[in-house]
């Protein structure tokens, strides 16, 4: 008999940290005392962190067991809508820890850091490649500090033309960052509908776009998995304003070869290598978020730059119109390093990543459709989503069918978000799920879809198989318990 | 690819489920106009073993301890990391998991971060740390912006021009499309900050200091705070090196309204500057206008103890444009590991450890002192300080790079007052026999 | 979520279109948030009420009401200055679920123009808005 995922739980159970442990323990190698004791004023000195005293072991098994509670990329598909969970290749983990890279101090004169400085230049033009953008800044931490980085290179841009514009169009299916961002550089959200297909027409914007409007953030393909059709008119007529377009470049797993962002009308675009780029999301962060945009905008980009002068590479910081530094160093450099090595492992296979991320996703859509209600029943790029339209009669929610998919050993798909569907199920299958994988995923939205007709209220009691089973989030928000 | 599960028929058959005749067919949504023309200009793809030679000698050719004695620290120190730390890190079920929104299966990142949070607060002497921002620069941009949220009237903030100088840009950077103001307070000669001024300022949102400041000294809190206080202004402190509060008073007890820094001292390599790990913690009053994720402790339907995210109407996601903050992904893995780090040293070891610290940077004081070199700020340090170069001092650092020594960092490109000064850093990685090289070669005349 | 039916909306109050309650007591106003208003939010978990002394014309946001994962803004059904705020709320904002006209009251105002009561709306006028909602 096949073997079926599932859990069939080996969880073992472990207190916090400062439950265990004995004072006088350590799990530290304390280096040799090699000089003399020196006396630090005593009006200066404080009693020193209240921290338990934990032995290698303790540590250990607290650290090994606590994991064994997560669910992750190495145990089971993950298709989590809009935030691309592929794997994350082993050899990318090696070359970031190689010691050349893992223990540089970043102020090292260049001359003693040209390795990195390289890597760094060389990735800077392999995301040029892959976009069709011109220039990149490698510097942002994160997606949303890309797009701030973004909303600042508008703010220059205008601000050098001699003028402050105050708002930004956000279309309705945009991520929560996109205002969040904008707010940031004084830019007020004006939101913009789409259509009844689920995506921007070129008469609404043009409605909305005037003199007093920096430009439009987009995310192309959109929130809902749908290519924005219309970008090149709306580019034309945002720039016939002289407003400049951002692309919010989260989904660009579905795009690479197959079609250049500077071509379409985008001059401003951030990835986030943590999502196309196949580094791993350590539970939130770190990330990365490079910026790429259109000659015009190179000026603006963040400082230091790192520029190559007769084979050597340098920081420059002769940038006048930059926007400045947004990280207190280059960023988040060893995420840099495993993108580079994911994109040197892949070379221009990566047009197949696209092709297969959205060859699952539409053989997902295809086979669930029915099952799931579609709101949008249209050719989808690398993600699709349904509703819980369907299951309203048995007053079965998409929360309830999220929380079962648990107890057969899946990673819910995103929920409740884009907020333009009501109760929508948004699953991003990426390319690195096999066929089996999907079949199985499919199966089981099946069989949950069955039992919320025959046993409903095991829907609602869902999950039963993990750790622990549904918390008590507004306890946890009227009586906020943030430390122990 | 290896990476890529696909074998043709199974492209074939999912082909024909999804009603398309090829790879190039599925795209049908994209108009002809803004497909791609000419396909990636990439490197044929590397084996395993050929990215391994690349990327070994791209690591190579920099410069890094055993080989090289670094003695620069300026916001991002050389500590030894324990292998448990390494090896617990590596567990691909913290690495390869997303942000824990689904809380029945990620307790363990949950827990984990729910310890990282309580650690940060016992260490810098708060009552709420958040899950992490970026880092140390960006933190500290987000705790002035946080503290004029919450004065809701004032927008100027006064920064101590001892705050770590990249830090300061990046807050330049932060306030450049507002209408906020930066007064920056002058440094004493004694390297500490001088609030001389403040008395006269009362319109501020914020005074913002480093404490080890930027030339390694300890600034006097507790007056800066009283001060602050005075003018009505939220007391905001910043850090690079969280060690010394292993050893000296934590900037909370001192009057600390909000205290952010750089957390990478904590276990996490310095990786030429990232990631690193911004720390950031208030005092619960302000919490509500905290930027960043929070965990907090709940229980589940059978009444056994759990963790959720929590107080997320204060993010992006929900708030959108009246937000907190911008940030989503954050340094996650880094808070990990930083907990996983001082559960390791434990509260003794954490003592000890900046003990250690301190008795080696006083020692090379001591050495250099007695070669004839100049400290050249008298206030108390941590594990870096400030000392002069007489002469042609960037041959003789040329020198030494020579020799493989870094001989920290020149002062100059910071403080061009300060040409000839140098910061060095000494933690416990460096030996007495480094620490004694360092001064023998300083002492030889170019 | 209750039908509307299920709802309680006393006499004697004044409704806004937002959802708002107000009940005049002299040159007094009290103000809080609807049944039906509560109903729809769900789980009330943070409530953020002004300062004293502060004023506010009418149709002005005056605070939020936050749930597990939602803010709502709440507006001044009238015009006025703050005099008394529901101090209980800070620790126990679960008492706009449970009492939403009564212990769960949010701020009480002096109003500046008793003729801007006569504008709201009547219990009738509201639930004949909310059934046709």
């Amino acid at each position: 008999m096949k073997e079926t995922v599932g859990t069939t739980g080996l969880i073992l159970n472990e207190p916090l940290l400062w439950e265990k442990g004995k004072k006088g323990r350590i799990g530290f190698s304390l280096p040799r005392q090699d000089v003399p004791p020196a006396s630090p004023d005593p009006s200066l000195m404080g009693e020193g962190p209240d921290f338990p005293d934990l032995s290698e072991v303790d540590v250990i098994r607290h650290y090994t067991r606590l994991s064994q509670w997560n669910f992750s990329v190495d145990s089971g598909m993950y298709p989590l809508g809009s935030c691309t969970m592929k794997y994350n290749p082993k050899t990318n983990e090696n070359q970031a820890n190689l010691r050349g890279f893992a223990d540089a101090h970043p102020l090292l004169p260049p001359e003693l850091s040209q390795g990195t400085l390289k890597m760094m230049s060389e990735l800077e033009e392999l995301l040029a490649e892959i976009t069709g953008m011109d220039s990149v800044s490698l510097q942002p931490a994160a997606g949303a500090h890309g797009e701030l980085t973004g909303m600042l290179v508008f703010y220059a841009y205008h601000k050098s033309k001699g003028s402050r514009r105050s708002k930004i169009l956000i279309p309705d299916t945009a991520h929560g960052t996109n205002p969040a961002s904008a707010t940031l550089c004084g830019f007020k959200s004006v939101p913009v509908k789409s259509n009844d297909q689920g995506i921007l027409s070129a008469e609404t914007v043009a409605e909305l776009m005037d003199e007093d409007t920096a430009g439009i953030m987009v995310t192309n393909p959109n929130t809902l998995g749908l290519f924005e059709e219309n970008i090149k008119k709306i580019a034309e007529i945002v720039h016939g304003k002289d407003g400049l377009i951002y692309c919010d470049g989260a989904n660009m797993n579905a795009l690479m070869g197959i079609v250049n962002m500077g071509d379409i009308g985008v001059d401003v675009l951030h990835l986030n290598l943590h999502k196309t780029f196949s580094t791993p999301h350590g539970g939130g962060g770190p990330g990365a978020g490079p910026v790429c945009v259109k000659k015009h905008l190179e000026p603006f980009l963040p400082v230091p730059r790192v520029m190559e002068k007769n084979g050597k590479y340098i920081l420059s910081e002769d940038f006048p119109q930059s926007v400045g530094k947004l990280h207190g160093f280059y960023g988040n450099f060893g995420v840099l390093i495993k993108a580079y090595s994911y994109i040197l492992s892949m070379g221009a296979d990566l047009k197949k990543v696209s092709q297969l991320a959205v060859l699952n996703a539409n053989y997902i859509k295809e086979k669930l459709k029915g099952v799931l209600y579609l709101p949008y029943d249209r050719p989808c790029m690398h993600e699709c989503v349904f509703s819980d339209k369907n299951q309203a009669a048995q007053k079965v929610t998409t929360l309830d069918m999220a929380k079962r998919l648990m107890d057969y050993g899946f990673h819910p798909p995103t929920i409740y978000f884009p907020l333009v569907v009501h109760g929508a199920i948004m699953v991003e299958p990426t390319e690195t799920e096999s066929k089996e994988n999907l079949d199985l995923f499919i199966e089981t939205f099946k069989t949950i879809a069955e039992e919320a007709k025959t046993n409903p209220d095991q829907l609602h009691e869902a999950p039963t198989s993990p750790k622990v089973r549904r918390l008590d989030e507004t306890t946890a928000a009227r009586h906020p318990c943030l430390m122990g | 690819m290896r990476y890529l599960p696909h074998t043709e028929d199974d492209i074939a058959s999912m082909l024909k489920e999804v009603g398309a005749k090829s790879l190039e067919d599925i795209f049908s949504a994209i108009p002809e106009d803004c497909r791609r023309k000419n396909a990636l200009s990439l490197p044929e793809p590397l084996t395993e073993w050929e990215l391994n030679d690349h990327m070994g000698n791209l690591a190579h050719i920099m410069a890094v301890s055993p080989e090289y004695k670094v003695f620069m620290g300026a916001g991002s120190y050389e500590h030894y990391i324990p292998a448990s730390v390494s090896y617990l890190l590596g567990r691909s079920e913290f690495s390869t998991a997303y942000t824990p929104y689904q809380p029945e299966i990620s307790q363990g990142t949950l827990q984990a971060i729910y310890e990282y949070q309580t650690l940060a607060c016992l260490l810098l002497g708060m009552e709420v740390a958040n899950a992490s921002m970026y880092d140390g620069a960006s933190a500290l941009a987000e705790a002035l912006l946080m503290a004029i949220r919450i004065s809701r009237r004032q927008k100027k903030v006064a920064v101590s021009s001892l705050i770590h100088p990249l830090y300061r840009r990046v807050v330049q950077t932060y306030f450049a499309p507002t209408d906020y103001e930066i007064v920056e307070l002058p440094y004493l000669k004694n390297g500490r900050t001088d609030i001389s001024n403040l008395a006269n300022m009362n319109d501020l949102a914020a005074v913002a200091v480093q404490s080890p400041n930027f030339f390694g000294c300890v600034e006097d809190l507790k007056i800066i705070g009283e001060h602050a206080h005075k003018q009505k202004a939220l007391f905001v402190t910043s850090f690079t090196e969280p060690l010394a509060y292993g050893l000296f008073k934590t900037p909370g007890s001192q009057g600390a309204d909000i205290v952010c820094g750089e957390g990478q001292s904590l276990g996490i390599p310095r990786s030429f500057g990232g990631p690193g790990l911004g720390m950031f913690a208030t005092k619960k009053q302000y919490m509500r206008n905290m930027p960043g994720r929070l965990i907090g402790q709940t229980k589940d339907k059978d009444g056994k103890r759990g963790f959720v995210l929590t107080l997320a109407t204060r993010e992006q996601h929900i708030r959108r444009e009246k937000a907190t903050s911008n940030i989503c992904s954050n340094q996650g893995l880094c808070a990990t590991t930083a907990a996983m780090y001082m559960a390791s040293v434990g509260g003794t070891g954490m003592r000890e450890l900046a003990k250690l610290n301190y008795d080696k940077a006083e020692y090379l004081k001591a050495e250099l002192k007695k070669a004839g070199f100049k400290i050249s700020f008298v206030s108390p340090t941590f594990n870096e300080f400030v000392v002069e170069f007489p002469g042609k001092s960037e041959a003789a650092y040329k020198r030494l790079l020579g020799k493989k020594i870094v001989a920290g960092l020149s002062l100059g490109t910071y403080y061009p007052e300060l040409a000839n000064h140098y910061l060095l850093c000494v933690t416990e990685t460096r030996s007495k026999e480094d620490m004694d090289e360092l001064v023998g070669e300083l002492k030889i005349k170019n | 979520m209750k039908e509307i039916n299920e709802l309680n909306f006393p006499d004697g109050l004044r409704y806004t279109d937002d959802h708002e309650w107000a009940k005049s007591d002299g040159d007094k106003v009290k103000i809080g948030i609807t049944d039906y208003a509560q109903d729809q939010l769900g789980d009330i978990v943070f409530v953020e009420l002004p300062e004293l002394g502060e004023t506010f014309a009418k149709g002005e946001e005056f605070g939020t009401v936050e749930s597990v994962k939602a803010v709502s803004e709440i507006y001044m059904p009238v015009s006025g200055e703050v005099v008394s705020i529901n101090e209980e709320l800070a620790d126990a904002p679960e008492q706009v679920n449970e009492d939403p006209y009564g212990r769960g009251w949010m701020i009480e105002i002096i109003s500046d123009d008793s003729a801007e009561m006569d504008s709201l709306k009547s219990k009738a006028d509201y639930l004949g808005m909310l059934r046709g909602l």
